[in-house]
């Protein structure tokens, strides 16, 4: 773990054992290094230190060293003095230097906490009940650990606004707020958009909006996450369920080629919401709000839910079969798209290679906000140039394929999630040839094509993309798709079986990775265990060097796209 | 290898042989019960007397305002053993109930599946709010499943009104109220 840049290692004295921490970092960040946790609320390993909760108090101590001469002063038995702060300093402002000794529980250290503890709980409505922060607030937890369990405080609490609107997607509960301005900072430091702030003075003190303002930036979510307590709250995940019966499963954010890591919290089969999971070499601790609304419409009508073969519903073998016979008669146009995963674009690459099909691919472009929205608006269009489904970035437009197809070069068309108007094509166009559309909504193109096959959402299946940096990140289902419904990469598999006329085998995402593996190219030699949760940099050679869409963004960087500056001590 | 013990049977005596002393005491056991007070019940004409404290079906009660005393904080779905208890969480509506507004959170449906439940009264114990006792309905049937399950509706029905000591909201608002000279 580096720290600014250096590795160096210090030697440093936690609770009377000598340990190794790097150089620079503070107490917090090095005794939870060694398995000593340190309670905190305004700390936050992406922001500025603020110091106002008073809750990391530790013991300090330094080596004594005389005055005048620099001597280290010794004791009866030779060994060095320490001197230790006549009261605790912060955790989270004192970082460690060579030699220094920490308590980080001893008996001032648990008063200290104790008394910060009650002082917060003095105001605190205690309405966890109705509180969306129950079960994961921290004030909750450490009420547990240093509170008293009963108060001494007999006067009136301090009322203070309730349901406060500060923005389209945040409410405040004043009451809550321990004033620790973590949202503060994000909103200048992260968002770079100020716009909160503390009024009034004392237990008055509350958390507003600059007058005329309020907090609708695409990153105001963010705050809700990192609040320590329920003062900030989703206004679209308020009273929904309690997160105790949520289950956690790792996904990665379609929205842009960033590819942000995300935590989709579902229960049976319904998914409430979702929150960004640290990773400081793709995200940090943020998302956008747009981000976490991608579940929606997956919720819809709208919904492709059976296989189609000429309007006929038909099992997924026979569907898979009749795609490969129509693909089989050659002239194919593939229509891919990056919104596919990796597996789902390998096993493209081989249909596109059994029938000599052309393939090419619609952009999916919009304004960055340098952040974490990128302009490339698909998580995978890396992942298709590395697996070779395509050779270059796609053409602006796909005005070749509507000649083509009048021409009669092209007879089918192999569709993959994308609709007429970024084909450029018309409905008469699809009449002339054969279509197979593989999608997850309805749509002109599914109405039209001979064979539909529905597809599932990345939170109902496995896989795994390629970021804006190169990097492999997977993802994990989250919830079930629609009943009778098999992974687009397991309907494919039987697709190039049926082409090379083998019998048809179930492929789980592992099988398929082993045969990734075995292919030439940056996935040689990887698996599925492989890939870490994290994610895995790919060296991608000449495929860099290409002119991608990307502008500087939070750890992006045109000029080295590989290169992902770790700006923090974080762990 | 087990053996065979043949026990010698004594032959019967005179009185033995009459049966007469048998029938006699037989007899004044039951004359002897029919004299004394039933200790059975003509159910259902009859009811028991309900114990206080005892574990019947489990109900949602109301405040003595007639107020929903449940605020749907999930902590009696969360502890129910055999997961009887299902709750839908939802918003009070500040316009339709504008007494009820401050509390903010209120159950959309409130369903206990009585097929699941086995009235170990968990969810009386765990609720914050006191808003769920297990009172003294013994017995209920029906002639489906979905006839075993019990709806908001029905849970409110079964519960009534019990007397409150607290009147934790009614505080609350009052704070509110009277709130702070400087805000």
């Amino acid at each position: 773990m580096s720290v600014n840049g250096t590795s160096e290692m210090i030697t440093i004295n936690l609770d009377g054992h000598e340990v190794e921490v790097p150089k620079g970092m503070n107490a917090i960040e090095a005794a939870k290094l060694h398995g000593k946790e340190i309670p905190h609320y305004c700390y936050h390993p992406k922001l500025s230190i603020a110091g106002n909760c008073r809750m990391c108090l530790i013991e300090m101590g330094m080596p004594m060293r005389d005055r005048g001469s620099g001597e280290p002063i010794l004791d009866d038995n030779g060994i060095q003095k320490i001197g230790w702060s006549p009261k605790p300093v912060i955790g989270c402002a004192t970082d460690v230097s060579p030699g220094m000794h920490l308590r980080t529980d001893s008996k001032s250290v648990k008063e200290a906490r104790n008394g910060v503890t009650e002082f917060l709980l003095i105001n605190h409505p205690l309405d966890c009940p109705i509180c969306d922060q129950a079960g994961e607030c921290r004030l909750q937890e450490f009420s547990a650990d240093h509170g008293r369990g009963y108060s001494r405080f007999i006067e009136d609490k301090n009322v203070k606004p309730k349901r406060t609107v500060l923005g389209p997607r945040v409410t405040l509960d004043d009451e809550r707020c321990i004033l620790c301005s973590r949202c503060v900072r994000f909103s200048q430091e992260v968002a770079k958009d100020d716009v909160l702030g503390f009024v009034d003075r004392g237990t008055y003190s509350t958390l507003t909006c600059y007058p005329g303002k309020e907090l609708a930036n695409n990153y105001s979510l963010n705050t809700v996450d990192i609040c320590p307590v329920g003062a900030l709250t989703s206004t679209d995940f308020r009273f929904k369920m309690r997160v105790w019966f949520l289950k956690r499963t790792n996904s990665i954010c379609t929205e842009s080629s960033v590819g942000a890591n995300t935590t989709v919290w579902s229960r049976e089969g319904k998914i409430y919401r979702i929150t960004p999971r640290r990773n400081d070499a793709v995200n940090d601790t943020w998302m956008t709000d747009s981000g976490r609304d991608l579940f929606k419409p997956y919720e819809s009508d709208n919904r492709l839910t059976h296989y189609t073969v000429d309007g006929v519903h038909k099992s997924p073998e026979v569907t898979a079969k009749a795609a490969a016979d129509i693909l089989a008669a050659g002239s194919v146009a593939i229509i891919a798209s990056a919104h596919s995963t990796v597996e789902e674009q390998f096993l493209l690459r081989e249909i596109a290679q059994e029938t000599e099909a052309s393939v090419s691919l619609v952009k999916h472009e919009g304004d960055g906000d340098g952040i974490l929205l990128s302009e490339d608006r698909s998580p995978n269009m890396r992942g298709a140039l590395l697996n070779g489904l395509i050779a270059d970035l796609p053409a602006d437009d796909l005005s070749s394929l509507a000649s083509q197809i009048a021409a009669g070069t092209v007879k089918t068309l192999l569709i993959v999630n994308e609709g007429l108007e970024r084909l450029g094509l018309s409905e008469s166009h699809l009449s002339q040839v054969k279509v197979i559309y593989l999608g997850a909504f309805a749509n002109a193109v599914s109405q039209n094509a001979e064979v539909v096959i529905p597809s599932l959402s990345v939170f109902e299946k496995d896989g795994s993309f390629v970021n804006q940096n190169f990097r492999l990140q997977k993802f994990f289902s989250a919830v079930p798709g629609p009943r009778g419904l098999i992974s687009e990469s397991g309907f494919l598999a039987m697709v190039v079986a049926g082409l090379a006329n083998e019998q048809a085998r179930s492929f789980g995402i592992a099988q398929l990775w082993d045969k990734i593996g075995q292919c030439d190219g940056v996935f040689h030699g990887l698996n599925w265990q492989k890939i870490p949760d994290e994610g895995l940099a790919l060296d991608a050679g000449a495929i860099a060097d290409l002119n991608f869409v990307e502008t500087k963004n939070l750890k992006y960087n045109p000029a080295s796209p590989k290169l992902v500056e770790i700006d923090s001590s974080g762990i | 290898m087990a053996t065979t013990k043949v026990i010698e049977r004594k032959p019967l005596t005179f009185a033995e042989k009459t049966f007469l002393p048998q029938i006699a005491t037989g007899l004044k056991t039951t004359f002897g019960n029919m004299l004394k007070k039933p200790i059975t019940l003509q159910y259902p004409e009859e009811r028991p007397v309900i114990p206080e404290n005892y574990r019947g079906v489990p109900t949602l009660v109301k405040d003595p305002n007639g107020r929903e005393k449940c605020v749907s904080c999930q902590l009696c779905e969360f502890v129910c053993p055999p997961k009887a208890i299902r709750i839908t969480p939802g918003e009070i509506d500040a316009e339709s109930e504008p007494d009820r507004a401050h509390v903010e959170k209120a159950p959309q449906e409130f369903e206990i599946n009585m097929l699941r439940c086995i009235y170990c009264g968990f969810c009386e114990e765990v609720c914050p709010e006191e808003a769920i006792y297990l009172q003294d309905v013994f017995s209920l049937s029906g002639y489906s499943r979905e006839e075993m399950i019990n709806k908001k509706a029905k849970l409110y029905e079964l519960g009534g009104t019990l007397p409150d000591k607290h009147y934790k909201w009614d505080k609350k608002k009052a704070a509110e109220l009277g709130g702070n000279p400087e805000h």
